[in-house]
């Protein structure tokens, strides 16, 4: 696929050899093939744009050398930014030196907070921290006792309150309950809700206000379409996170809303989940996605001779 | 819905208040398209078309140019039929509904239930996803809620528990069943394989059935919502899609595409996560709503 792009942008960009430099001209018909690549990763339409203005600048008055085509000079550019872009400082999960770590995890319906609770439960267990997970959940049907049935499967306790209605006390209480049994690490699972909803998003705030977590995450399906920068941005205003999490990647999404998100929002990417299993976490490569958004293939081959 | 709302919105701003379309105008419809999750390809298509029917217009109005619009787009999704009536001189009629991870299929699955039984008919649901922390458990709620029976074996293989549902329907009446499946992501190949066994189970049983699949999308999903579709195709055929969490601000506009390319019509879409939160699907509607109409 990648190769397919690089012949595509080789062909379009016959006239510059000869020339020996990227042009305005000879390169907007490039431009434009990777607008349509980009969108159809699902960039967000602004940021793809802004993202074609940004190369255009570096692109321009590039010199082709002998050892590499023009093709292989403007894929070279577009991933070395696309990486630029999606990397960030601080991808390591912040501990809270002196008591307990909190980590808040806050998403859309569905997007995979739940799951990837107990997951990052089992990671901070298997690196000695004494865990809890806390069940917040208290509108979707049978939510605690899916987080329940994780715990038990990685040997994690769950904290609950069977009928109460009210997640900010059951924060509240889970953490005196991690006080009194000594355990170092929280973590406070959530319901997903849809960032229009002001009744949700306040109640989102208000956790955050009470239990002040060491590390507030946003988790994202990978699969999600345009709508990602107004998600993201709308959590981002109304509740604050420290990074994001993403999620599905086993699936062949490109992941373009990683792109979008980043763009909308100053937050590093901190985790992915690639699979249903507790034990799919994974840290972060932005040069990964980058190749992914542009179609999957091996662009360091490509990139290494340019 | 919502939605639909944002979307008319959005359109109509973007017309209205300019006496005649020019290229800003073009691109600030573009952007509409496309933000709707459309897809490049068939926003781009639909402008051109609509551009060059309108060059030959001598009404050179903005309204004029959104009637372009708005015809190409029906045009596109009148290419699926939508909500036929059921037909129940065989039962029990047999729904399967499937689809990735998380984007609402149990729900859905409550949601059904509910309205078939509203209208008088019964129904039984069929648990099959043996998978999922507590889906069982998720899913008797819903039951509960709707009101209707559910059959959930929980320790047995996917495909025992639809043949058990089955079973269990033809036996006391049941009009309606409703099978319940795992999340998948079509690149996981052996729970792609189990899908067709469920399939084959069920036909087994029933030479005329499933009679309908349906595949649930998340509306917020972007254009590998087809690539679903397509790859969910070769264990077992969607007749039908459900688009869910409609109620936010994603625009679902990628049922497009799956018109369009794979003509399986769109039957039901969620805005919500109420019992009553599912709709029909009507394009006409649907594009009416969309201009404002
Ligand atoms: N394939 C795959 N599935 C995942 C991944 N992460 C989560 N899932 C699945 O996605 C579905 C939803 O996951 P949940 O963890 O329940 O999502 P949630 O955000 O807690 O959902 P709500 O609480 O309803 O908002 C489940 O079927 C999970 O097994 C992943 O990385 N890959
Ligand atoms: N806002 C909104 N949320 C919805 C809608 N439909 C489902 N949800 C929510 O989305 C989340 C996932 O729904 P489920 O029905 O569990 O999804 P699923 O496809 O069965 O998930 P898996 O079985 O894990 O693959 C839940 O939090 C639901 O409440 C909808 O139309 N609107
Ligand atoms: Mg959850
Ligand atoms: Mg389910």
């Amino acid at each position: 696929m990648l190769e397919e792009l690089t012949e595509k942008f080789e062909r379009v960009l016959k006239k510059v050899t000869g020339q020996g430099r990227l042009t305005e001209e000879n390169i907007s018909e490039t431009l434009r093939e990777i607008r349509r690549v980009l969108l159809d990763a699902d960039v967000n339409y602004k940021v793809a744009k802004q993202f074609i203005e940004d190369v255009k600048v570096k692109a321009l008055g590039k010199e082709v050398l002998t050892s590499i085509t023009p093709g292989q000079l403007i894929t070279k550019i577009i991933y070395d930014e696309l990486t630029r872009l999606l990397g960030g400082n601080g991808a390591e999960i912040k501990l809270n030196p002196s008591g307990i770590t909190t980590i808040m995890l806050i998403g859309l319906q569905g997007c995979g907070k739940t799951t990837f609770s107990a997951k990052l439960a089992r990671l901070l267990k298997s690196k000695k921290r004494d865990v809890l997970l806390v069940a917040a959940d208290v509108y979707r049907p049978a939510a605690v006792n899916q987080l329940k049935i994780l715990g038990k499967q990685i040997d994690v306790p769950v904290f609950s309150i069977d009928d109460s209605k009210d997640p900010v006390k059951i924060a509240e209480d889970a953490l005196e309950y991690a006080r009194q049994n000594k355990l170092n690490t929280v973590i406070i699972d959530t319901a997903g809700r849809l960032h229009i909803d002001e009744e949700m998003m306040r109640e989102a705030a208000a956790i955050k206000a009470k239990v002040n977590p060491t590390e507030t995450l946003f988790v994202v399906d990978s699969m999600t379409g345009q709508d990602a920068v107004n998600s993201a941005k709308a959590f981002h205003e109304k509740v604050d996170f420290d990074g994001i999490v993403i999620t599905k990647l086993d699936g062949d999404s490109r992941g373009g809303c990683v792109l979008s998100i980043r763009a909308v929002v100053d937050r590093p990417v901190k985790f992915v989940s690639a699979g249903e299993k507790l034990d799919s976490i994974e840290v972060f490569y932005p040069d990964r996605l980058a190749s992914r958004i542009l179609g999957k293939g091996d662009i360091v081959s490509l990139v290494e001779k340019a | 819905s919502k939605t639909r709302d944002n979307l008319v919105n959005k359109i109509s701003e973007t017309i209205s208040g300019k006496a005649k379309v020019d290229e800003e105008t073009l691109e600030e419809l573009e952007e509409v398209l496309i933000t709707s999750d459309i897809g490049s390809q068939i926003a781009e298509e639909i402008i051109e078309k609509a551009r060059a029917l309108f060059k030959k217009e001598s009404d050179r109005s903005v309204d004029n140019f959104k009637k372009i619009i708005k015809e190409e787009l029906e045009a596109v999704l009148s290419q699926a039929k939508t909500n036929g009536e059921i037909d129940l001189s065989q039962k029990p009629y047999v729904i399967v509904i499937i689809g990735v991870n998380g984007s609402g299929k149990t729900t859905s699955v409550g949601k059904l239930a509910y309205n078939f039984k509203r209208s008088g008919l019964k129904v039984k649901i069929g648990s099959a996803d043996t998978f999922r922390a507590a889906a069982n458990d998720q899913l008797e709620i819903w039951a509960n809620k709707a009101g209707v029976d559910i059959i959930s074996t929980n320790t047995k293989e996917p495909s025992a528990v639809a043949f058990d549902t089955i079973k269990a329907a033809q036996k006391d009446g049941t009009d309606i069943v409703i099978i319940d499946t795992a999340g998948r992501l079509h690149t996981q190949k052996n729970l792609m394989d189990e899908l067709n066994k469920i399939h084959r189970v069920i036909n087994n049983l029933l030479p005329y059935a499933p009679n309908e699949i349906l595949m649930v999308l998340d509306g917020t999903a972007g254009q590998n919502a087809v690539r679903q579709v397509e790859e969910f195709e070769k264990y077992t055929k969607p007749t039908g899609i459900i688009i869910t969490k409609l109620d936010g601000t994603a625009k679902g506009g990628v049922i497009f595409r799956i018109i369009s390319e794979k003509k399986i019509p769109v039957k039901y879409i969620g805005v919500g996560e109420g019992i009553e939160d599912l709709q029909d699907f009507s394009p006409k509607e649907f594009i009416e709503a969309m201009f404002g109409n």
